[in-house]
């Protein structure tokens, strides 16, 4: 009999969205990753700014669950919330699935780290590490997508320039220009761009 | 003094033997004692050893524990407490680390907001040089602020499991004031406390310089004590690797060992420590002023004296600043286990001789030219002055070490040691503790995994 108020409470606990704060400087992985949580059934209560008082944030929002940017200085601040003074309304853990130690060497290395409040059940908490993950690993992806292509365009640049360098100082036209180089590169076994650097840097000598 | 550690001419043994790894990358904290780390690289004693040191700066402790625990970092500079916590498990993951040298000790202070001084003043009209009981002041503050129902003070610490954290709840209690029932207590990464005292977010703080002295010149806050007068030449940050980490490379671990020593023993010299602070005061380091660096290391030299700011600056290698000792060890567990951080009975001196390892350190420094302390543990409270330590492989003059509170602590009897607190926030029954702690002593051949020393005896007055 005196269980019955108990589980009703458990099922109102299940049924209500989890509540997710996010800490991340970067905007627009904050912004996809909220979305994406809101999507797969998460109500983000809060999204910080760099520069905000996280544990006066925290008290106010009440999240179940704390999301935040590896790299950031506010985590020892949240570490602090459980292990120091008197006992904090919402004591906070870092989010360990026993069952799958694995899951935070995966989490770290995509850059990410998850907080739990006290209590709440791993179930639940998973799915949002997951999509966390996922979110963080997409944009590592593209930073590193936008690096390659940025240093191509370099690359391309630095070849014109080496190109015109020697069109100029050996009067060659330009298809056999970059055929000099193709060569240099080959006898060399050097990247063409490294070719082209040298040429550079040796123009005023040529 | 320095010198006290240093005999002979320096004989550098052959530079790796059969070293498991050349290539590495070690963690630090942008704060001016990473310095045995940073010379260690910068002045090529990392490759004198055979090693290829990359250093990598972290936003966190947090990060700095995680990293060497999932292997992203070889190993790094850590609070001298955090490899205790870490073995035992206290931050959710159980992750034995291990801290077989010191990195510095002193070089921590406390600073309230300038309203909190100009309150606590109004309890000490009879200053000396501008230097009244600030504790006893302040203990007056928090009464007068509860009987007119104010919001309780809040103060600041780096970590839970920092000297910062211990060496505040140490002098708060000593003066009468409850850390957990009459502040609050709260962690703000050190870059970040200047700004919380600004914006009246919290009141006062325990910090490494240059974050004291900060305050002072800004006029935002007033430091107040020195760590060093809570307690003497008290260990601050330690070297660690995780214990398998150590186990796979012993020679690798030994190499890195000898070249901190060597950087440490450089950075005592007075005659380096400009060219110290132009190199860490670096974009890759520290990244901070030249002028704001100077003051932890060069500036503030005096220890002892009525001028506020003494004694905080670091001390790298002089009195074996560098030694792991395992009563060290054993005062930190004591305090996590006052405040209660320690929630189970725990077996103190087998944890201690588990995480501070003298037997690695010893092997490390042998024939380096360094002397070091031929035992595990020392009694702390007793010195006021420099004292000459006999039992090491040459003299060493070691620093003073006394408490505020005049207490002394022995650490082969730290269950009567937290008995005498009249203030404390246990969560372990001391009986329980006790019956833990009395097996140990009984098995003590069989429980110590770095120490081969016997006990009781080997205690140093």
């Amino acid at each position: 009999m005196a269980s019955r108020p108990d589980r009703n409470q458990a099922t109102h606990e299940a049924d209500r969205k989890l509540r997710v704060m996010l800490i991340d400087g970067r905007e627009s992985r904050s912004t996809d990753l909220a979305e994406g949580l809101e999507q797969s059934g998460c109500q983000v209560v809060h999204r910080s700014r760099l520069d905000s008082d996280i544990e006066r944030a925290i008290t106010q929002c009440c999240p179940d669950v704390i999301i935040i940017d590896l790299e950031s200085p506010d985590r020892d601040t949240l570490e602090g919330m459980c292990r120091i003074g008197a006992e904090h309304p919402r004591p906070i853990v870092m989010f360990v699935d026993e069952t799958d130690r694995d899951s935070i060497r995966s989490a770290m290395q995509a850059g990410v780290a998850a907080y739990v409040v006290r209590g709440s059940s791993p179930d639940r908490v998973r799915p949002v590490l997951d999509v966390a993950i996922a979110r963080f690993q997409h944009h590592e992806a593209l930073k590193a997508e936008l690096r390659q292509v940025k240093s191509t365009l370099e690359e391309r640049k630095i070849i014109e320039r080496a190109k015109g360098i020697l069109m100029q100082k050996r009067g060659l036209c330009e298809a056999d220009a970059y055929a000099a180089l193709r060569k240099m590169a080959m006898t060399r076994s050097m990247k063409i761009h490294d070719v082209a650097e040298q040429v550079i840097a040796m123009s005023d000598w040529l | 003094m320095g010198s006290g550690a240093t005999i002979g001419t320096r004989a550098i043994g052959p530079p790796s033997r059969g070293l498991e790894r050349t290539g590495l990358r070690l963690g630090f904290v942008a704060l001016s004692d990473c310095a045995p780390l940073v010379i260690a690289k910068e002045r090529g004693f990392f490759r004198r050893h055979g090693l290829s040191v990359t250093l990598e700066r972290q936003a966190s402790w947090s990060n700095i524990r995680d990293k060497v625990t999932a292997g992203m970092l070889d190993g790094a500079q850590m609070l001298a407490p955090m490899p205790l916590a870490a073995t035992l498990g206290l931050e959710g993951v159980m992750a034995p680390i291990i801290a077989p040298l010191a990195l510095s000790a002193a070089g921590n202070a406390v600073t309230v907001s300038g309203d909190l001084y100009d309150r606590m003043r109004e309890f000490a009209p009879e200053s000396i040089e501008g230097r009244f009981d600030v504790g006893d002041a302040l203990r007056h503050v928090i009464r007068e602020g509860r009987v007119r129902g104010d919001p309780p003070l809040r103060f600041a610490v780096v970590h839970p499991y920092s000297s910062h954290h211990y060496q505040l709840a140490y002098w708060l209690a000593a003066a009468g004031i409850d850390p957990q029932r009459d502040v609050l207590l709260s962690v703000i990464p050190p870059a970040s406390m200047v700004r919380a005292l600004q914006r009246g977010e919290i009141d006062g703080y325990a910090v490494g310089e240059p974050w004291n002295q900060l305050a002072l010149d800004l006029g935002i806050g007033a430091p107040i004590i020195t760590c060093h007068e809570i307690w003497q030449s008290a260990p601050e940050k330690v070297f660690a690797v995780t214990e398998e980490w150590a186990e796979q490379h012993p020679n690798t671990l030994r190499a890195l060992l000898r070249a901190l020593l060597e950087a440490s023993e450089w950075l005592d010299r007075p005659e380096n420590r400009l060219e110290a602070v132009h190199v860490i005061a670096g974009e890759s380091y520290v990244d901070a002023p030249v002028a704001t660096v100077i003051q932890s290391l060069i500036r503030s030299t005096r220890t002892g004296s009525a001028q506020l700011g003494a004694g905080t600056k670091h001390i790298f290698h002089a009195g074996a600043a560098t030694f792991p000792w395992v009563s060290h060890a054993v005062w930190f567990l004591t305090q996590m286990l006052r405040w209660g951080q320690i929630e189970k009975p725990i077996d103190i001196e087998s944890i201690a001789r588990r995480v501070y390892r003298t037997d690695l350190y010893r092997d490390a420094a042998e024939d380096l030219g360094i002397a070091f302390p031929e035992m595990e543990m020392k009694i702390e409270g007793t010195h006021e002055a420099a004292w000459p330590l006999l039992r090491a492989s040459a003299e060493i003059t070691m620093g003073p070490d006394r408490f505020i509170d005049g207490r002394v602590f022995r650490p082969d009897e730290p269950i009567a040691y937290l008995e005498s607190f009249e203030i404390s926030a246990m969560r372990v029954r001391l009986d329980d503790l006790a019956v833990v702690n009395s097996r140990t002593r009984r098995d003590a051949g069989h429980t110590s995994s770095g120490g081969d020393e016997k006990r009781g005896s080997s205690l140093e007055r």
